[in-house]
């Protein structure tokens, strides 16, 4: 087998054997990945997809604060249980705005890709407090310290800003009132101007209509808690795309 | 002496590659004839399945996107005809549960159990959550196996109330009302609040201060009977509680009961209405009703 | 600025301390500036941690210099022994810290009325989880791949680790940055990314780490005495370069602020879902696979002291593994909106990837042939068989997993965390224990282990955990699997969610005995070692060489 007799070469220049590993375990790679990046087909084309509100990413960004994707996907697979059970399955244009995306690996809790406007805030605020409060065999973790910890809001319009370049479409608008934005969402029936621009904001990029819900979500009037922010994206997860505009027929949507 | 022609190893009698590290010495064995057969039968079953599979992206600047198998395969083409093939099964006894009243699902054992098995099967995982396993309720979240109602109790007001949700102000057809909160907004002082709190252990039987309850019995009268009614008893089209049972929907402590008069509750339950479909609440709604406290 | 008023011969390893210390310095100085201005209180912790240590290092090596009085330290005719002791404590010592953290974690699980705690957010287990994770693979895998990775390559190339100082720096580097991640999972800062969770500034530090690693690697190839490359390097080279390129691209981010500790990931939904697979899987592939070979290539061989079974076997496995591995990447995301043809790749490599694996499987235990008596007389021998047994078995597993129709039902379910156990207890942990069982006494050149009866108590011990903690896992994965999908005679799912965690209850307190039976084995192990440092009992005082026979004496290299 001269193949093998050649193999000695690499065995005796280090170098030759580090560019032969590193060709050799760039191909995979680069064959998969890449492709993700031009194919038209990779992201559905569908309706009603904006950028998470300032209140939203930061709520999300607890999510991942706290580790809930370690028990949680947020992937619904096209399995008849598991459409029955969640709803609609996950498209790829759901998750496009995801930096970094929270698909999971591992399903200890339920899936809440579409955990959005299934319960009511008080629900949230009860089950995150006290899970078992709730549900008597949960095996989630308490998270009572998020009504009590102050909302950092300064500093969010820096977030939106690194989005943006990272390719999510912020306005200069989103970004400059970013604050204004998040204080909005949370303290409903205060300033009704800042209400309105906010959702004005916010629907004009869905290109649709009630996609954004202005609440004190954690019941607590006097401040803009952590717990506010968590639950208003549990509250908006999975609820962004109009299904009426997905055509899943269309062979470029095929999975 | 690190390097030397290859030598035989005594033991295996198998030739060594003449090389030694550190002692360490290599024989020269071939490849296992059972391994390299079966390396070649995965890498020809690869072939295979990506000729029937979508399998290979195309080349950039080509307009193309990927080969798509002789198959054409697609999992969500493939999830759609089997849930339509389940549907396509229930549908028989959905639709006959759509059209049928209440007496005729509580009459024809079939559709009973039909609904009964759909409507469970439902609960668990959208109700149970918060109404507890079994609808037993838990604080903050009615009983649904008993037969006190807030709003209403028969087969009807039951799905009136999932389909439109209480408190659910997204939906014009909602179950709303909304119970003042007396302390926050400043309408009443603590002190008559505390007093109110006796009052109602009062009507509900328990142990109660007296004077207080005395005190408060004109404050009520001006303040709650619009809603409690001048026994206490609630008003169902209010969706406000009895109050002289002993069931309490957010806890009877005094110090619950206070909280409710300060800060007020106004609960909200979603609407279900376009997250479940029609036969799913029908069949909830039998479920719920069956479940203890159905009213005719 | 110390080299030049010394000898030119002094001036290599003067040089080498010198930019060690500059390099260090400056990181030091980076982090002072970010301390003053951090933008959060996590920054700002991270940022006085990474200070003080690296200060301290900067003094202790400050002291040890001026003490050597122009003597080298990096002595060419000697190996470099200190710096792989101080490995194999770390890897014990992590170890075991990962160990404990897994028990706790599956003790929240378990009785999560006991081990949950509403007001303290650091010890839930969202934040724990990963800070198991990251203990055993990173610091304790880690510290094992570092410290044998120095030793197998100084013996097969016959000489002293190349770089001087640099090898320091890797070292205690890839620790400070281990403790800088573990930190940061309590702290919450985390991106998310599993196995990949620390923040940019630590990402950036990793990596500056990883090139020093790399470059003391080859390094100390291109000065060997050895015309030929052995075999254990292939791998740990093919380690170091594959996970240098996937750390890289699999964290890329974007600070908020410089000051700050937060970052957004560059790429969002399905591509960034990829490459974080393609990232992960891989990290199995040359973290937890292709490195932990090359332990069980110079290992084995050198316990049994019998040759290798097969060059040309080492040959076609190493390349066929890591042109596969790369590929099997998008078997974590069956059935998800990653596009069909991709997971159709992910498929098929992983099945091509059943030999390759076993490969490595048959070299190793084959090696045994003609020593088979190894088995029963020394468990540690025992021990590294059983771990080419574990890695076969979740090497077929694995595959099995990749065909759709079983992840259909295996994914997000408990069967994926007994793959990874059968795998990680199995494989990882026995081939570490090995190893580090091997070098104690060599090292601190003791005659023999402190008492092989331990040996076999830790053996026994950690088989029985992990047959616990696995089979429990594969009844609770298959069971919560079928119920998910399971329907009753109307046609509708028949299980509530919660039904299926409760349904898990028993199996959880199994997992539980299981994860504690291992602990306790690796608490016997530790105790074993540092007895037969010292040379205790059947260790003995000082022996010149504890080595096996075949075994150039520890000799300078020249
Ligand atoms: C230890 C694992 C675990 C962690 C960590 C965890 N959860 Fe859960 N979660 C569960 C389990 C189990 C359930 C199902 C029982 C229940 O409803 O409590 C659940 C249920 C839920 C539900 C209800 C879903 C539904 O459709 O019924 C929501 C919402 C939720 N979790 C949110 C979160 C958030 C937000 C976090 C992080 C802050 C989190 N979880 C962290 C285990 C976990
Ligand atoms: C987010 C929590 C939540 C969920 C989920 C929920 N409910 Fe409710 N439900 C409530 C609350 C709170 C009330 C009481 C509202 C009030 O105070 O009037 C209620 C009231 C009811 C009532 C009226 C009881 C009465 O006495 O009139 C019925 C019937 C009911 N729920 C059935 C269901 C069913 C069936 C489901 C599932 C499809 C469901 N609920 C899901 C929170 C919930
Ligand atoms: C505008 C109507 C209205 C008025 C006035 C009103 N209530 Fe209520 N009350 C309600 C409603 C509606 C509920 C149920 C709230 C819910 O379901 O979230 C309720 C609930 C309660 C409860 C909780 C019962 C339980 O089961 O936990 C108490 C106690 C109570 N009210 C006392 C009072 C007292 C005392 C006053 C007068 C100071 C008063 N209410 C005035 C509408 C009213
Ligand atoms: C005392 C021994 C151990 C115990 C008790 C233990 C326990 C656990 C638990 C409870 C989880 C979380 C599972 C879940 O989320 O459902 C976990 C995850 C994990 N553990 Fe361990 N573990 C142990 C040893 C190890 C070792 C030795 C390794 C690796 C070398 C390891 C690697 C992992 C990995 C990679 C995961 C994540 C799995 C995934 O995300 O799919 N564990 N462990
Ligand atoms: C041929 C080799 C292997 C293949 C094809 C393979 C395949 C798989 C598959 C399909 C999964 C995904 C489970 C799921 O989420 O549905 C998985 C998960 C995992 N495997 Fe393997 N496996 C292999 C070997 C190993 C080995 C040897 C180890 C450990 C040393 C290992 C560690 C893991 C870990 C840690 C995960 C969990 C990833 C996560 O979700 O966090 N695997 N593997
Ligand atoms: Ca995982
Ligand atoms: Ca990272
Ligand atoms: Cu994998």
């Amino acid at each position: 087998m001269s193949m093998l007799k050649n193999h000695g070469k690499l065995e005796r220049h280090s170098l030759l054997l580090t560019v032969g590993i590193l060709i050799v375990v760039s191909i995979g790679g680069l064959v998969e990945i890449a492709p993700l990046f031009y194919l038209e087909n990779t992201i559905e084309k569908v309706k009603g997809m904006r950028p998470y509100t300032p209140l939203e990413l930061k709520g999300r960004n607890i999510y991942i604060r706290e580790g809930c994707y370690v028990c949680h996907s947020q992937m619904v697979r096209p399995l008849r249980d598991e459409v029955e059970r969640y709803g609609h399955y996950s498209l790829a244009a759901e998750s496009m705005y995801d930096h970094p995306f929270q698909w999971g690996s591992k399903r200890t809790g339920p899936d809440l890709a579409r955990v959005g406007g299934k319960y009511s805030d008080e629900w949230h605020l009860d089950h995150l407090k006290e899970p078992k409060s709730v549900v008597p065999d949960s095996i989630m973790p308490p998270y009572a310290f998020l009504a009590k910890k102050k909302l950092r809001v300064e500093g969010i319009g820096d977030d939106l800003k690194t989005l943006r370049f990272a390719g999510v479409p912020y306005t200069d608008d989103m970004i400059a009132n970013a604050e204004a934005d998040l204080v909005a969402q949370a303290s409903p029936n205060q300033d009704y101007d800042a209400e309105d621009a906010l959702i004005a904001r916010y629907e004009a990029a869905a290109e649709r209509k009630g996609t954004l819900r202005i609440a004190d979500f954690d019941r607590n009037p006097a401040e803009i808690t952590e717990m506010d922010a968590l639950i208003a994206y549990l509250q908006m997860t999975g609820t962004l795309v109009d299904f009426s505009t997905y055509e899943a027929d269309d062979l470029s949507n095929r999975r | 002496m690190t390097e030397h022609k290859p030598d035989i190893d005594e033991l295996s009698g198998v030739e060594t590659t003449g090389h030694t590290w550190d002692g360490i010495q290599e024989l020269n064995n071939p490849l296992p004839r059972w391994w390299l057969y079966v390396f070649y039968g995965t890498i020809v079953w690869a072939v295979i399945y990506m000729i029937f599979m979508p399998a290979i992206p195309a080349l950039p600047g080509t307009g193309m996107t990927n080969t798509p198998g002789i198959r054409s395969h697609s999992d969500r083409a493939l999830v759609a005809e089997e849930v339509g093939k389940l549907n396509a099964e229930r549908a028989a006894a959905s639709s006959q549960l759509l059209d049928a009243s209440l007496e005729e699902i509580e009459t024809d054992m079939n559709l009973q159990q039909f609904a009964l098995a759909m409507g469970e099967s439902a609960f668990g995982d959208n109700c149970a959550t918060c109404h507890g396993a079994g609808g037993r309720g838990a604080k903050g979240y009615p009983m649904l196996a008993d037969d006190i109602w807030i709003w209403d109790g028969t087969l009807a007001g039951i799905e009136t109330t999932l389909r439109h949700g209480i408190r659910h102000l997204e939906d014009p057809a909602t179950r709303n009302s909304a119970m003042p909160a007396f302390g926050r907004d400043g309408l009443l002082t603590a002190k008559e609040i505390d007093d109110l709190v006796q009052y109602v252990v009062k009507v509900s039987g328990g142990t109660a201060d007296m004077s207080a309850a005395n005190r408060a019995a004109p404050v009520f009268a001006q303040q709650c009977v619009s809603c409690h009614g001048a026994d206490a008893k609630g008003n169902r089209s209010l969706g406000a509680p009895n109050l002289t049972d002993s069931e309490w929907l957010f806890g009877g402590e005094p110090r619950d009961i206070q909280q409710t008069i300060y800060n007020a509750r106004n609960a909200h339950m979603p609407a279900w209405q376009g997250r479940l479909d029609d036969a799913t609440i029908k069949a909830l709604a039998v479920y719920v009703h069956s479940l203890g406290g159905g009213e005719k | 600025m110390s080299a030049h008023t010394t000898t030119r011969d002094q001036s290599g390893w003067g040089f080498s301390i010198g930019t060690v210390c500059a390099l260090v310095a400056a990181a030091a100085l980076g982090a002072l500036i970010i301390a003053a201005n951090a933008a959060d209180p996590m920054m700002a912790a991270h940022a006085w941690i990474f200070f003080f240590l690296t200060v301290s290092g900067l003094l202790v090596t400050g002291l040890w210099a001026g003490a050597l009085n122009g003597r080298n330290p990096f002595e060419p005719t000697v190996y470099e022994d200190t710096i792989v002791k101080f490995g194999v404590a770390a890897a014990m010592f992590w170890g075991i810290a990962g160990f404990l953290v897994g028990l706790i974690i599956a003790l929240q699980l378990t009785f999560p009325n006991i081990f949950y705690f509403p007001d303290f957010g650091w010890t839930n287990f969202g934040r724990l989880r990963p800070l198991h994770t990251s203990a055993v693979i990173f610091a304790f895998g880690g510290n094992v791949l570092i410290a044998t990775s120095f030793y197998v390559v100084q013996r097969t190339c016959r000489t002293r680790l190349g770089g001087g100082m640099w090898p320091w720096f890797v070292f205690w580097g890839y620790n400070l940055f281990i403790v800088i991640a573990g930190t940061g999972y309590l702290l919450g800062v985390t991106q998310s990314k599993e196995y990949a969770e620390p923040e940019w500034y630590a990402d950036l530090w990793l990596t500056i780490v990883w090139v020093a690693y790399l470059f003391v690697f080859l390094g100390t190839l291109w000065k060997r005495k050895e015309p030929h490359i052995y075999v254990a390097n292939w791998f740990y080279l093919s380690f170091i370069v594959t996970i240098a390129m996937l750390h890289i691209v699999n964290n890329l981010a974007i600070p908020v602020s410089l000051t700050g500790s937060k970052s957004y990931q560059l790429f969002a939904g399905v591509q960034d879902a990829l490459t974080q697979w393609w990232y992960g899987h891989n990290a199995v592939g040359f973290f937890l696979t292709t490195g932990f070979l090359a332990i069980m290539y110079y290992f084995i061989p050198k316990q049994v002291n019998r040759p290798v079974y097969s060059y040309r076997l080492s040959i076609v496995h190493f390349w066929s593994l890591i042109f596969i591995y790369i590929w099997a990447g998008p078997h974590h995301l069956h059935y998800t909106a990653l596009p069909q043809w991709a997971q159709t790749l992910g498929m098929v490599f992983s099945i091509m990837l059943w030999m390759p694996s076993w490969g490595g499987m048959i070299n190793g235990v084959m090696t045994l042939s003609g020593a088979w008596d190894k088995l029963r007389t020394d468990p540690v021998v025992r021990m590294m068989i059983v771990a080419l047994a574990f890695y076969g078995m979740s090497t077929f597993e694995g595959p099995l997993m990749s065909v759709r129709a079983v992840n259909s039902l295996s994914h997000y379910t408990e069967w994926g965390i007994a793959h990874v156990h059968s795998g990680s207890m199995g494989w990882v942990g026995f081939i570490s224990f090995g190893a580090l069982y091997c070098l104690t006494p060599w090292l601190w050149k003791r005659k023999a282990l402190f008492s092989k009866a331990l040996v076999e108590w830790h053996f026994w011990l950690a088989t029985l955990g992990i047959v616990f903690y696995i089979v429990a896992m594969y009844v609770a994965g298959i069971t919560e699997g079928f119920m998910w999908r399971a329907y009753n005679e109307f046609g509708f799912l028949e299980y509530s969610f919660i039904e299926t965690v409760k349904a898990k209850h028993i199996m959880y307190i199994i997992r539980v005995a299981g994860g504690a039976l291992y602990l306790i084995g690796a608490l016997l192990m530790a105790y074993n070692l540092v007895r037969t440092a010292l040379g205790h009992g059947e260790a003995g005082e000082a022996a010149p060489d504890a080595r096996p026979a075949n075994a150039p004496a520890l000799q300078p290299a020249e």
